[in-house]
């Protein structure tokens, strides 16, 4: 498992210090939308990434702009650490006129095509398809562009996993599927669904490659990444990586979370890929305590900017309802 | 204007040259269509564009729908050929959840430009899968565009259009007719959707109707010339977009209207039509209305069997005659 994790010194202090920053504002931004749903400000609900910000960040950080992703229903993260902004993903989630999608699509379909962002997506497996759709074009266009795929153990057993993976090991497209292993899928353990755990030793049955890690450590997502990547802009083919994490909350925020133990959670939570990448930051000396207080309210404040933002924002008018169904105004004579 | 008889089919190949050639963006995926697909659609283009514009796809139809929306969404404009359009249930999640949703749900964001090309209707002892046509399943739901051509000229010039629109396209292609032979306009063309046909001039009655029927209620139409009937006859050719005007047109004109399908009745797309005339025109305009579609059962595999299910033109003929208070004989053989 380990030999994937890139030593620390390999990335530059002010690098690891952008990783850690970004993984903070994820984490402030999951904690800062779980109190407003809870206090009834947003509407809908919420599935919040909090504990699985190093496979978003480590995933993204690997990409450049013009690389796609497509993502899940647990895709705050991933749209922030492609680099949606702020402003635009709260917004949305607070249904206002300024968020990613004029506030029709909300948290689970928050999606930003100028950043390569193909959108969160409220159906378990509907990425697949649209990433190798995607990483099709990549190829046909000539362009050196990857395509992530992003999705949660519990699409391991959607038929498109097997239709996806198959056609993207067959022409080698530029795609890489990353699960993100939370061994949960709504209440239900892996444990229950799954034949076989070893997920990575699917691969071999598409002729892609497979790697099991650890997603909590940030290193080894950007190790396993930089691998990855280079195989799918050299024509070599996709990858699959399951990236092992946990969710720190329940399926969704207010969740009751009857199907866990207290203490299996309290166990989970001493892995925090925050605190750990932090505690190697103190160990090589490239961040003390000021610092990171310093990081922490900076992200604090920006976060506060862009729920300010998202509230002074108007919501859409109401003959919005009706527009952007098609490209042009059809509507049924009734 | 130079023309030449040629298929349906053949026509639809013509459509898909010129597109071809026209934008180098345009491809075309599907199962067997290097081989020219189940219906020689697909004929011969192999041989023009290759194998990179042409992919052979597994039988994997959520792939094919949601792989033609990644590539879509990312620079490309997709046939994706379906073979029967039962195949289509396979991908109903991708056509229904995924591309016609896209564009609406991220906030008018991204155009949907696939065509999905389909072929249904009732070629003789398909039998119950098939066989059917499911035109209303597309229709019904919000952000499809639904074409249905009856002939080879409509079959190219709606195709052409198909292509080039921004928005997730169905193109129906009725079995019974994509042998069948009739003029063509020579050269690249183009026919808008939404702008309905005028089949037969009439003034006793109006055949609303599109695909295959327009031919079945053609022929009705001459059968009933014996009888000083004169039927109108409108071909939709698409779904949606819908031309109201051109039925609301000829309703008021003719102040009788039979709509008919070879899809289900119950339910049906006529069921649409009859009930857009009775609610903007019930009442005080005393306009007839009549609904001819196949009875609710699947279509079976026996010739006697499958002639009871569907209506032909003897069921047209019939419903025009109660329509008008006439008594006609029964016809037979048709
Ligand atoms: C096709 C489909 N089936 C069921 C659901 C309901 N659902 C939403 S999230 C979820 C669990 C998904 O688990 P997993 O993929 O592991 O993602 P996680 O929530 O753990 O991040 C389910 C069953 C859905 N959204 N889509
Ligand atoms: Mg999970």
């Amino acid at each position: 498992m380990t030999q994937l994790a890139i030593p620390l010194e390999d990335i530059g202090r002010e690098y690891a210090l952008a990783h850690l920053r970004m993984m903070v504002k994820i984490r402030a931004f999951e904690t800062r939308v779980g109190v407003l749903f809870l206090d009834g400000q947003l509407p809908g609900f919420i599935h919040s990434c909090a504990g699985q910000e190093a496979i978003a960040v480590g995933v993204c950080s690997s990409l450049l702009l013009t690389d796609f992703v497509t993502s899940t229903h647990r895709g705050h993260g991933h749209s922030i650490a492609k680099g949606i902004s702020l402003n635009s993903i709260f917004a949305e989630l607070f249904g206002k006129v300024t968020g990613a999608c004029r506030g029709r699509g909300g948290s689970m379909h928050v999606a930003d095509f100028s950043i390569g962002m193909l959108g969160a997506n409220g159906i378990v497996g509907g990425g697949y398809g649209i990433a190798v759709g995607a990483a099709l074009s990549c190829k046909y266009r000539k362009t050196s562009d990857v395509v992530v795929c992003f999705f949660g153990d519990g699409a391991l057993n959607k038929g498109t996993f097997h239709e996806s993976l198959n056609f993207a090991g067959l022409h080698k497209l530029p795609v890489i599927f990353v699960c993100e292993n939370n061994g949960y899928a709504q209440f239900t353990d892996m444990r229950r669904t799954t034949a076989n755990e070893n997920i990575a030793s699917r691969a071999e049955t598409y002729g892609m490659h497979g790697d099991t890690l650890d997603g909590n450590d940030l290193l080894e997502v950007i190790g396993a990444m930089r691998i990855a990547i280079v195989r799918a802009r050299s024509g070599l083919g996709p990858t699959l990586l399951d990236m092992k994490s946990y969710r720190f909350s329940g399926h969704y925020v207010g969740d009751a979370e009857v199907y866990r133990s207290k203490s299996e959670v309290d166990l989970m939570k001493q892995k925090d890929p925050i605190e750990r990448f932090k505690v190697k930051l103190f160990d090589s000396g490239w961040l003390d305590l000021a610092t990171f207080d310093a990081l922490q309210s900076q992200v604090d404040h920006e976060i506060g900017l862009a729920e300010e933002f998202a509230r002074d924002s108007e919501f859409p008018l109401p003959s919005d309802a009706l527009r952007d169904v098609f490209s042009e105004d059809i509507l049924h004579d009734i | 204007m130079t023309s030449k008889r040629m298929t349906f089919g053949q026509a639809t190949l013509d459509a898909m040259e010129f597109a071809m050639l026209e934008d180098q963006n345009v491809i075309a995926i599907g199962e067997d269509i290097s081989w020219g697909g189940n219906f020689g659609q697909f004929r011969g283009l192999v041989e023009k564009f290759g194998s990179t514009r042409i992919i052979d796809m597994p039988i994997s139809e959520a792939l094919i729908v949601s792989a033609a929306l990644g590539a879509a969404v990312t620079g490309l404009k997709v046939v994706a050929s379906m073979s029967f359009v039962e195949f289509t249930l396979g991908a109903m999640d991708e056509i229904v959840n995924q591309a016609s949703k896209f564009r609406y749900m991220f906030g008018g964001q991204v155009s949907v430009p696939i065509v999905i090309r389909a072929s249904d209707g009732i070629r003789g002892s398909s039998g119950p899968q098939h066989s059917s046509s499911l035109e209303n399943l597309f229709c019904h739901i919000p952000g499809l565009k639904v074409v249905a051509p009856s002939n080879a000229n409509d079959a190219k010039g709606l195709l052409r259009t198909a292509i080039r629109d921004p928005d997730p396209v169905i193109y129906l292609e009725h079995k019974r007719i994509t042998g069948v032979r009739s003029d063509v306009e020579d050269g690249d063309f183009s026919i808008p959707l939404g702008v309905a046909r005028i089949a037969r001039q009439g003034s006793s009655v109006s055949v609303i109707t599109y695909s295959d029927m327009v031919n079945n209620a053609l022929a009705a139409a001459q059968e009933l010339e014996k009888y000083d009937i004169d039927v109108e006859v409108i071909d939709l050719r698409s779904l949606v977009p819908l031309d109201y005007a051109c039925i609301e047109e000829s309703a008021l004109r003719t102040r009788n209207v039979v709509v008919a399908h070879e899809s289900w009745k119950f339910c049906g797309f006529g069921s649409e039509i009859v009930a857009h005339l009775a609610e903007k025109f019930g009442g005080n305009l005393n306009i007839r209305l009549a609904r001819v579609g196949a009875k609710s059962a699947p279509i079976p595999f026996s010739p006697i069997l499958e002639s009871q299910v569907v209506p032909g033109v003897a069921e047209l003929v019939q419903s025009i005659g109660k329509i008008l208070g006439i008594e006609l004989p029964t016809i037979r053989g048709v």
